[in-house]
């Protein structure tokens, strides 16, 4: 008897979306299938995996982390430290003490971080704002200036501030975007098409549809991606065609599961490992429900999530 | 799939003989189209149309009882169209091809894991027990020992005297056989049947698989589950999809069983990629995943994750309505208020703990509702405060008098303070992620 035939290898494609230059460059998308669903249609880039580094720097992290950076005495070399991870595409830098409502740090100061971070690494480069939304506005077209010419992604732009991110960093100085909504497929297009209204090409947005660890509210980061993947693969809305870049590592590290000692929960076992399969089993559920770059932290969930693409792309 | 009335037309007699009570064949048809009428009322429908037609109506994919546990029954590919009905189960594996000291360390940990999420019990619900060449009698031995924990169990062997041997062993056990396959499946779905078990069939390739099935089904054996481990990685993944995909989309019953994943076999060893590999498989259409060990570290994420991905659309997760003392809190520690939707005891309870400000943290019994959402709805309001705060005795409970209620519903402030005069009632902050600043604010 024959097998069915249930091939879902669609007409549409998502969107390729390149960040970097030269001959560092890393693209996403331009699939035409499902994720990982190679024996529907080939995939031509695999995912990718971002590593995090933070404007804190990294002590503040478990040992395998905060060790793999020891001795970085500034910016480029925790840059440079960052890229030498095996199976790393692109260098993440957070600009976490930005947060106005934390140390606030001056957006000069941080527009020179990321100079920094430049030069120590070839890769290509995302930016990761604060969580200040009217900060990012102008962190955003400083940073955009400071690297003009590195092709890089910015995240995000939210309902409340694209329209002046857009405005400089995706048009004057031709950086891309990315446009962050929360688990909701509608304001995911939404904010695609305002964008989009703005003269930004959509082959310029990436989307961050909303992220989670596992566990915590996880089925509405599935059900979106897998929503925003079908309504752009099987309707060809091209507003949904974008890639999806899922910062893994910020949710994945700050659960009760990752941060609890072993001396409060002997049982539970040593945390440092907690922390690392909470980020890879995050990690994976994200790639087989539809990101195209997921963003981690620790050496070995980069290893891990490196070699599961490998296997199956 | 709903049968049409015309297509049960096509097997009744057509006489319009009335004996089913209704004036024509058509419309007796279309009765039971609708479900009104069973088929049974009509004299003349065979036994074998009667199989035929229960075939038509079966779900696409059938379930599979083991014990306790579901596996299978799906509808549906993606978990928004509608539901998705058996959660993906656990194993852990021993194999008379490790050594005794691996064995005996992996069964002793089999307990370990044991909690309970949101409700829901999580522990690793099966031990695997696999057969390795010339090791009968250590096979043996670990069955024996596997069956002795209060674990269902999965074994796997491809030489039917040894899994009769094995079986008689398993008294009383609920058991899956795996290791049916092209060569052997008359003589292993004899040795299943004889023992009542689940049969487990695997295949070289996936044609291979669907002839084994449909050759078991023939010879009348339809409680079957699937073994869709490949070579690597992307031949399980391919098996696991396209036989789910072939079941639900592609209308093939002989694919509609669930499915085992041995993500053990696939991660040779590695702690790390046995995790990636189970959370692929739980994401996407493993019913049954092998692994050599669920510690804590992996059972924390993935408990939560099939806890999320399994969880009914329609109903929403709810923590039970109480005190939750957070930090060390006591009875003059103040009280922050909120709904019992899971999420949001989740993340303003994660917050809370970051603070390291001891807060007694109270669930009032909102409907499973987000703020919001139960406010509007009428489940968070001044009166359900108020006859929280009755019900609970947290008067008694608890001797601090200030009450901090969700930013969101800061319009309930003046009602709830009428309401509960003795209390000191604060507004809150709208985002959970501002609730460390706002105690830390408090305590200067």
């Amino acid at each position: 008897m024959a097998l069915p035939k249930t091939s879902q290898k669609f007409n549409a494609s998502i969107n390729a979306f390149t960040i970097g230059t030269g001959d560092q460059t890393v693209t996403l998308g331009g699939e035409n299938v499902l994720p990982f669903y190679t024996f529907d249609a080939p995939i031509e880039n695999a995912p990718k995996i971002g590593v995090e580094i933070s404007d804190r720097g990294m002590e503040n992290n478990v040992p395998g982390i905060r060790d793999y950076y020891a001795g970085a005495e500034d910016f480029r070399e925790l840059a440079r430290r960052a890229s030498a991870i095996p199976g790393v595409d692109f260098v993440a830098f957070s600009l976490d003490a930005a947060d106005p409502n934390g140390e606030d740090r001056s957006v000069e100061e941080c527009a020179e971080e990321c100079r920094q971070v430049a030069e120590g690494t070839d890769l290509p480069l995302v930016i990761i704002g604060s969580k200040g939304i009217e900060k990012n506005e102008v962190l955003f077209d400083r940073i955009a200036d400071a690297l003009a010419g590195r092709n890089v992604l910015l995240m995000s732009a939210k309902e409340e501030n694209y329209k002046t991110i857009a405005a400089s960093a995706g048009l004057a100085y031709n950086q891309k975007i990315g446009a962050e909504s929360a688990v909701d497929i509608n304001l995911a297009k939404q904010l695609n098409v305002v964008i989009s209204q703005m003269g930004v090409k959509p082959t310029s947005i990436a989307m961050n549809v909303g992220a989670a660890a596992a566990g915590y509210g996880f089925e509405y980061v599935v059900s979106t991606m897998e929503r925003v993947k079908m309504a752009a693969l099987s309707q060809n809305d091209n507003m949904l065609q974008m890639p999806i870049v899922t910062p893994v590592a910020s949710e994945a590290w700050n659960v009760k599961e990752a941060l609890v000692s072993e001396e409060d929960i002997p049982e539970w076992g040593p945390m440092e490992e907690r922390g690392i399969e909470m980020e890879i089993v995050t990690a994976a559920a994200c790639l087989a429900s539809g990101s195209n770059a997921v963003i981690l932290r620790h050496p070995a969930s980069i290893a891990a999530i490196s070699e599961m693409i490998r296997e199956l792309v | 799939m709903a049968l049409k009335g015309l297509d049960i037309f096509k097997l009744t007699p057509k006489t319009n003989c009335k004996k089913c009570g209704v004036p024509t064949c058509m419309a007796f048809s279309m009765k039971v189209a609708q479900g009104s009428l069973p088929l049974e009322k009509c004299p003349f429908i065979t036994d074998e149309v009667k199989d035929q037609l229960s075939e038509a109506t079966a779900p696409p994919m059938k379930t599979i009882k083991v014990g306790e546990h579901s596996l299978g029954g799906e509808t549906v590919l993606e978990r928004h169209e509608k539901t998705f009905v058996s959660k993906t189960l656990y194993a852990m594996k021993v194999s008379a091809a490790f050594d005794d000291a691996k064995n005996d360390d992996i069964l002793a940990k089999v307990p370990a894991v044991d909690y309970d999420r949101i409700g829901e019990r999580m522990y690793c619900e099966f031990v695997f027990v696999e057969a390795a060449d010339g090791e009968n009698n250590r096979f043996l031995d670990l069955v024996k020992k596997a069956a002795a924990l209060d674990r269902d169990l999965i074994l796997s062997c491809t030489d039917p005297n040894l899994a009769k041997e094995a079986l008689a062993l398993c008294t009383g056990k609920n058991v899956i056989l795996i290791g049916a396959n092209a060569g052997n499946y008359e003589a292993m779905n004899a040795a299943a049947n004889t023992a009542k078990v689940v049969l487990g069939v695997s295949g070289q390739s996936l044609e291979e698989l669907h002839d084994t099935v449909a050759s078991l089904e023939k010879i009348g054996n339809k409680n079957l589950i699937l073994n869709t481990t490949g070579a690597s990685v992307k031949d399980a993944f391919r098996n696991t999809v396209e036989v789910r995909r072939g079941a639900l989309k592609g209308g093939d019953r002989t694919f509609g069983y669930p499915s085992l994943v041995d993500v053990a076999a696939l991660s040779h060893g590695d702690a790390h990629m046995e995790a990636a590999y189970a959370s692929l498989f739980t994401a996407k259409y493993g019913s049954i995943v092998v692994l050599t060990e669920m510690d804590y570290a992996k059972a924390l994420p993935l408990y939560g994750l099939r806890q999320n991905i399994f969880t009914d659309p329609q109903k929403p997760m709810k923590v039970d309505p109480g005190i939750y003392p957070l930090n060390g809190a006591d009875e003059n520690s103040i009280c922050m208020i909120t709904v019992d939707f899971a999420l949001t005891y989740f993340i303003v309870s994660g917050e809370i703990e970051r603070s390291g400000v001891p807060v007694n943290l109270l669930i009032s019994d909102a409907g499973g509702y987000s703020v919001l959402t139960a406010w509007a709805a009428g489940k968070f309001s001044a009166s359900s405060i108020a006859k929280f705060i009755a019900d609970y005795n947290i008067e008694d409970k608890i001797k601090n008098r200030i009450l901090v209620l969700p930013g969101k519903v800061a319009v309930l402030k003046g009602e709830v303070q009428e309401k509960l005069p003795n209390w000191q009632v604060l507004v809150g902050t709208n985002e959970a992620v501002e609730i460390i600043r706002f105690l830390k604010d408090m305590q200067n």
